[in-house]
């Protein structure tokens, strides 16, 4: 009895919170077929759009990547002091606001601040334009390269990379032979999840980008400043758009997380 | 972002370290490293992770580091006095207890639905289970502006269902909810797999009933996870912007979140008031932090 209980409030609430609201939009974008939606997001902005998120977000991953794997290595591999602060570190991006994000970068790397300044004086410019917003971008994306990565690399001890070394590997040659082949689906897992969450990021990009149209207008931007104003059949299909990426990224990761009950 | 895939305590204590302290420990007996020349491979070592760590160090300050000091730095620009003006402007002080209440209360919620849901997860089976097990990650897939549009269609003025919860409290918390929802479902689901059914089975023999069991039985074993599941929802809900934009109006006074009002701040040029709330929920989200660490310790130690 308790168990229909349980079951019962646990998918009520998941119905209305979830399945009903994500549902609905489906619904809603697809209301007058499948025509208007092809032509709202074939206009020149959403395709500018489409095209900027891109960029921002491949651009962050392989970023991200890089990082991730030898921060991992670091974190994992060897032992130093600040370890722990450093472990630390890598997840705060999780818990700041991204308006916060934005702002810091601001701080830093816009027009007005010293570092920022001389950088444009270079003619480099940061902030309302592409390299902030992948700054911004690889900001909130920051852990999740590394969190996919540890755990693996953990498992998988260091008995292999020992006896390549005793074989007369170099360092190289043993990373790229044994330890990525070895966390080869965990990075792939981790670079979905950054990529999903590139492509889906709006406070941090909403602040450092300027929101101009057309120039640094992202996908989520382009949800926001089409809704507001009225023109809700293309904010709908970018959203749709953008919740079927969304979909497929669980999709995928499903398949190459790890199984918990395999072990 | 999957929270039970935290570099935890323990396995940084179990793993083969090969230098501990900054300095190189000796191999192990019949290590390689001992027969062959002992200096040129260990000082290419240390040279590499000090290469890797230098490089690590300067991508995470040039990222993260400096960008978020330069927020506080900013907020104490008038001093302490200055900087709790700041916070304590009557816009400013309403948009973060709006936050903190709303966000109290959403990990509440949390907390109990979180952990019911990983229950009938791990302990009931059910035809498209394995759907639901997927759909618990959509929040974190979905871009938040998304999730925010979607809540919007069914709880919006147009409403199906005829509740209309737009520029009102009660839709922000639903947002918040909506994208705090993962949370505490995946830190109490593992634990909650790797549950000895013994204890419940011994406890059960001795006469204890289904209510004395969970509370003597599973729920100290759950709690660390539970906690720190909370703690993830309830830093996530301070500093939610996205999905509380479109459906909360962000009226001043009454709907509108910190991150919201700091947004505003920062487009009207009142940089070192965006600065101050900045700061305010840098330290909320730092506490979280410690406390979840403290939270995987204890966790760990009761295993």
């Amino acid at each position: 009895m308790t168990r229909y209980a349980l079951r019962s409030i646990a998918l009520v609430y998941l119905l209305f919170l979830l399945v009903l609201p994500v549902g609905l939009i489906c619904w809603t974008t697809f209301a007058d077929g499948i025509g208007p939606v092809v032509d709202a997001l074939t206009t020149p902005s959403a395709l500018h759009a489409f095209a900027v998120t891109a960029q921002v977000a491949v651009l962050s991953v392989v970023a991200n990547t890089l990082f991730g794997v030898g921060a991992a290595l670091l974190l994992v591999r060897h032992s130093f002091p600040g370890k722990r602060v450093l472990n630390m570190l890598v997840d705060l991006p999780i818990a700041v606001s991204p308006v916060v994000v934005g702002l810091a970068l601001i701080l830093v790397y816009g027009r007005f601040a010293p570092f920022g300044g001389w950088l444009a004086d270079r003619g480099i410019d940061v902030i309302f334009s592409l390299p902030g917003m992948v700054l911004a971008t690889v900001f909130v994306s920051l852990p999740l390269v590394v969190r996919a990565v540890t755990p693996v690399l953990e498992e998988i001890g260091t008995e292999q990379e020992q006896a390549a070394r005793t074989l007369g590997a170099g360092p190289w040659q043993t990373f790229r032979r044994i330890t990525l082949p070895a966390v080869r689906w965990a990075l792939a897992y981790g670079m979905v999840l950054a990529l999903a969450r590139s492509l889906g990021e709006y406070g941090a990009v909403a602040v450092v980008s300027g929101r101009i149209k057309d120039q640094t207008q992202t996908l989520t931007l382009f949800v926001e400043e089409r809704f507001q104003n009225f023109d809700q059949q293309s904010a709908y299909a970018a959203a749709f758009a953008m919740a079927a990426i969304a979909i497929l990224t669980l999709l995928v990761t499903t398949l190459l997380r790890p199984r918990e009950d395999a072990r | 972002m999957s929270p039970s895939r935290t570099d935890g305590p323990v396995a940084a204590a179990d793993r083969p370290a090969l230098v501990r302290d900054g300095r190189p420990a000796a191999p192990p007996a019949g290590s390689p490293e001992r027969s062959r020349s002992p200096r040129s491979p260990r000082l290419r070592r240390r040279v590499g992770l000090g290469l890797g760590l230098g490089t690590a160090t300067l991508y995470l300050s040039l990222v993260v580091l400096i960008p978020l000091a330069a927020v506080v730095w900013r907020s104490t620009e008038d001093g302490l006095a200055g900087f709790w003006a700041q916070v304590t402007t009557p816009e400013s002080a309403s948009a973060l207890r709006l936050t903190i209440g709303a966000s109290l209360l959403v990990a509440l919620v949390n907390l109990v639905m979180g952990t019911l849901i990983a229950w009938v997860l791990v302990r009931d089976d059910f035809p498209g289970k394995r759907v639901v097990e997927v759909l618990i990650d959509l929040p974190f897939a979905l871009p938040t502006i998304v999730a925010g549009l979607v809540l919007l269609a069914l709880y919006g003025p147009s409403s199906p269902l005829g509740v209309d919860l737009a520029y009102a409290r009660s839709g922000v918390v639903v947002a918040l909810l909506f994208v705090t929802l993962p949370f505490v479902v995946r830190t109490v689901q593992p634990v909650l797999l790797e549950l000895d059914r013994d204890m419940e089975e011994a406890a059960a023999s001795l006469g204890a009933g289904r209510g004395t069991i969970f509370r003597r039985i599973i729920l100290p074993s759950l709690l660390p996870a539970m906690l720190s599941g909370t703690a993830l929802a309830f830093a996530r809900s301070i500093s939610e912007f996205g999905s509380t934009v479109l459906i909360s109006g962000n009226i001043p006074f009454d709907t509108q979140v910190a991150a919201v009002s700091i947004f505003g701040q920062i487009e009207s040029d009142n940089v070192t008031g965006a600065a101050a709330v900045s700061t305010v929920l840098l330290l909320v989200a730092l506490l979280m932090l410690v406390a979840m660490d403290l939270l995987q310790r204890w966790g760990a130690r009761r295993d």
